[in-house]
């Protein structure tokens, strides 16, 4: 058995003989796991800079190395139209957008998590405009995180992979939409080892999609009818939902979610030898007095940072977020036990009030009876470069305010230049 | 998702202020005793006609709209007030009727 | 060409898909087209259905009036919506089902038409019928691009519509699709031969069918298919099909061809209410252009003229 080596410093047991490692970039991973997931129609729409992932897959179908209806679409909004329908008429689907083609689509995206459909869809993390930018950050998928969607950040092109053939096993088993979140140019466009595994490895861990048969001429049913408030009789005198009703339903698939994404992961290990740990991943958290928390390649970043502080002898972890909906405010509580300082590190802004994920750790520390005295950063903003020196550099900042009492403003820049 | 049901708005005949009544002594088909002719079916918006020698109109859902009383051709079908027949004092919540 | 008999209306099949007690007005001329299209495809097709009258028709949650699949969608999407299903379709080598999408007007030619392009230029496998009752008629008679030219509308209240419609059939031609016909609830057997046929092609095949509304038009109930005959009748609208490029007239604009009196324009918009503030001059304007589009309609009908056509 040997072991592969991420730049992060993350290893994991390949098996050669029935796998491979490929040096690929983060696109043309999601590219092998919707092949490997035998996806059956796939809506294709190009923007940067996920355009990758639809051209690999493109050659995939035309060399025949993939069976699947190959739909160039004319938009985005039609992606995720193509999407609704040839799931709600049974075939496992997938397609892949970033920013601008995210937010046409958008509801759709309602659309997609009220009718439960396991949709499978990759964002390669870019800015929103305006002004233009296709450089990364996570305002697009963090903006649409409302809709009931289960969003999962990956790390590296492995935990692309991974990522989105576990996706596949959590969306159809929860019947809800799954968005695999991974930064663009960071992890899209740069190349890393990534274990490929085999089809029959894949086969056995994610079956044919079992699909309802829904359009049946002999049992016609009208499919995602009007609603009213409350709810109605049917033909037979029995009170059926209304709205708010099956509004309810979904939230309590995202609850179960919540242990889903766990057991899915765990299951995930067992077969492949890989975990990407379930709701979070943490990097000397046990025993660390500040937490730095981010989601994506950032959190990878964090580590190094984490090392430097180190060395400086301030004991530092990571708290990687993997699911940030639902969000697994309990978990994040549980990980900062011990934590004098949460310092977290957001991509994005809920404009009007501060970083999401900032915003959501709060929340949970409160929620839980968290003691940890909460930071946030906002960085890397159309695609503005973050490096550990410039994370350990906020850590120390944020240190020296709680030194010296001073309440941290609520959002503050990182590398601001002005 | 719903399944098909009829009725789905409830009685809609309550919705009429005309009611349409056949004359079998006009209609072409119960004159000439066979399916003939059957413009009424053809043309009504609801399917509350049936196809049949003389046609029959299914007062607990035909809207009142008088199509069918256009459409003759023989002027068969006269469209009633309907409150010459007694305003209907049932009042269905939104259930279906089926 | 061979030019088939239109189906007599004794010679429809007798089952019925549209159930009754549904919730279209009185009087609705989209109801007396579907009961001929569902006919036309003997219930073996999904309905997908953007937020239209003909939604409303289909029924609210939990009951349907329907008896077929329907799949509601979302306003703008309806010819990808189904390009999607006849993509799924086609990968489960499923043949027993037509997809069907059924739009309005503004779900066909204003937020639908990138939709309705897009899957034009893929041939995607899929019959799209708009039906046209010439304004935004579910959300209470507003304006679209397919709103003639002098009507009124709540979003034209003054004046009437200062813009010709677009025309949509023309649209799908320049896409080149391989059906496009349009047909009328006036003349059932036509329309029901038009869905027959266009049911058993492959590729985009498009239809679109005038809509006579009681209620956004302004007439009574009742004269609903004498609208939709009027209509024909003026050449304000004109039944044809183009079949793998080909055009030709049919039904009563085929007669009318043949030297009947086409009726003035006049005959048809003073019985409606929403051209009862049209001036004078934009009702010549209007005559104008049906003339040329009907000049122009038998103009090509005639050189295309293959002998076994009428």
């Amino acid at each position: 058995m040997s072991m592969a080596r991420l730049p992060s410093g993350r290893t994991f047991p390949v098996a050669v003989n029935t796998s491979s490692v490929a040096v690929i970039t983060g696109n043309k991973a999601a590219a092998e796991a919707a092949r490997l997931a035998r996806v059956e129609v796939i809506a294709a729409y190009p923007i940067t800079p996920q355009s990758g992932v639809v051209e690999a897959l493109a050659s995939y179908v035309e060399a025949g190395m993939l069976d699947a209806e190959f739909i160039t679409v004319e938009s985005e909004h039609s992606a995720m139209s193509v999407c609704i329908g040839s799931s709600i008429a049974g075939s496992r689907v997938f397609t892949a957008t970033s920013a601008n083609g995210l937010a046409y689509m958008s509801e759709q995206l309602s659309w997609v998590a009220g009718s439960r459909l396991p949709v499978v869809m990759g964002c390669a993390n870019r800015a929103m405009s305006a002004p233009w930018n296709v450089l990364n950050d996570q305002q697009d998928s963090m903006s649409q995180r409302d809709h009931g969607w289960i969003q999962l950040y990956c790390r590296d092109n492995q935990e692309i992979l991974d990522t989105f053939l576990q996706a596949f096993r959590l969306a159809e088993t929860l019947s809800l939409p799954v968005m695999v979140c991974y930064d663009g140019f960071i992890l899209s466009h740069t190349v890393m080892p990534v274990d490929v595994p085999s089809q029959e490895q894949v086969d056995s861990f994610l079956p044919p999609l079992a699909a309802q048969t829904i359009l049946d001429i002999a049992d016609p049913r009208n499919i995602n009818p009007v609603t009213l408030a409350n709810p109605r009789k049917n033909g037979n005198s029995v009170l059926c939902h209304g709205y708010m009703e099956f509004r309810y339903l979904m939230q309590q698939a995202l609850d179960k979610a919540l242990t889903a994404i766990v057991d899915v992961d765990k299951e995930y290990e067992e077969h492949f030898g890989r975990s990407c740990g379930g709701l979070t991943w943490s990097y000397a958290l046990e025993d660390a007095e500040v937490a730095l928390i981010a989601a994506g390649s950032l959190a990878n970043e964090a580590t190094v940072a984490a090392d430097a502080l180190r060395e400086e002898g301030i004991a530092a972890g990571v708290l990687g977020i993997r699911s940030y909906r639902p969000f697994p405010d309990a978990r994040v509580a549980q990980e900062l036990k011990q934590a004098r300082l949460a310092v977290v590190f957001d991509k994005s802004l809920t404009y009007g009030y501060g970083g999401p994920i900032y915003v959501d750790v709060q929340a949970a520390l409160y929620r839980h009876k968290g003691t940890a005295e909460v930071h946030g950063y906002i960085g890397g903003l159309g695609g503005r470069d973050i490096n550990a020196h410039q994370l350990s550099g906020a850590v120390q900042e944020s240190l020296s305010w709680m030194k010296q009492e001073q309440a941290p403003k609520p959002i503050n820049w990182l590398n601001l230049q002005l | 998702m719903s399944w098909p049901c009829v009725g789905e708005a409830g009685r809609t005949g309550d919705w009429r202020i005309g009611r349409p009544v056949l004359d079998p002594e006009k209609c072409i088909a119960a004159k000439k005793n066979r399916i003939l002719c059957m413009q009424c079916w053809v043309f009504c918006p609801d399917n509350v006609i049936t196809r049949t020698v003389p046609p029959t109109i299914d007062l607990e859902y035909c809207k009142g709209c008088g199509i069918c009383a256009a459409v003759c051709p023989s002027q068969a079908i006269e469209m009633h007030p309907e409150h010459e027949h007694g305003a209907s004092t049932e009042r269905e919540d939104l259930s279906c009727g089926c | 060409m061979e030019t088939p008999m239109t189906t007599n209306i004794l010679n429809l099949p007798e089952k019925e898909y549209l159930l009754p007690g549904n919730r279209a007005c009185a009087g609705c001329s989209v109801g007396i087209a579907f009961r001929h299209v569902t006919k036309a495809l003997e219930g073996k097709a999904v309905l997908v259905v953007p937020a239209s009258c003909f939604t409303v028709l289909c029924g609210m949650y939990p009951t349907s009036s329907v008896t077929l699949p329907v799949m509601n969608c979302a306003f703008p999407s309806t010819a990808a919506s189904a390009s999607g299903i006849a993509a799924a379709l086609k990968k489960q080598g499923r043949t027993d089902i037509t997809v069907v999408a059924v739009a309005g007007d503004g779900g066909t030619a204003d937020i639908g038409i990138q939709a309705l392009s897009g899957a034009a230029e893929r041939n995607a496998d899929i019959l799209f019928i708009c039906y046209d009752n010439e304004a935004y008629m579910n959300t209470g008679t507003q304006r679209s691009g397919l709103t003639p030219m002098g009507a009124y509308t709540t979003t034209t209240p003054s004046v009437g519509k200062l813009q010709f419609p677009k025309d949509i059939p023309a649209i799908m031609e320049a896409h080149g699709v391989s059906y496009i016909a349009t047909a009328s609830p006036g003349y059932p057997g036509d329309l029901y031969d038009k869905v027959y046929k266009a049911r058993f092609m492959k590729g985009t095949r498009y239809i679109q069918i005038n809509a006579p509304c009681p209620a956004g038009w302004g007439y009574p109930a009742s004269d609903t298919v004498k609208m939709a005959r009027k209509a024909v009748e003026t050449g304000a609208f004109i039944l044809f099909e183009i079949e793998g490029g080909h055009y030709r007239l049919t039904g009563h604009s085929l007669r009318l061809a043949g030297g009947k009196d086409r009726r003035p324009i006049a005959e048809y918009l003073s019985e409606q209410a929403r051209y009862s503030r049209t001036d004078d001059d934009t009702i010549a304007m209007v005559q104008r252009r049906v003339d040329e589009r009907w000049h122009a309609a038998l103009k090509r009908h005639y050189s295309e003229k293959v002998e076994e056509d009428v």
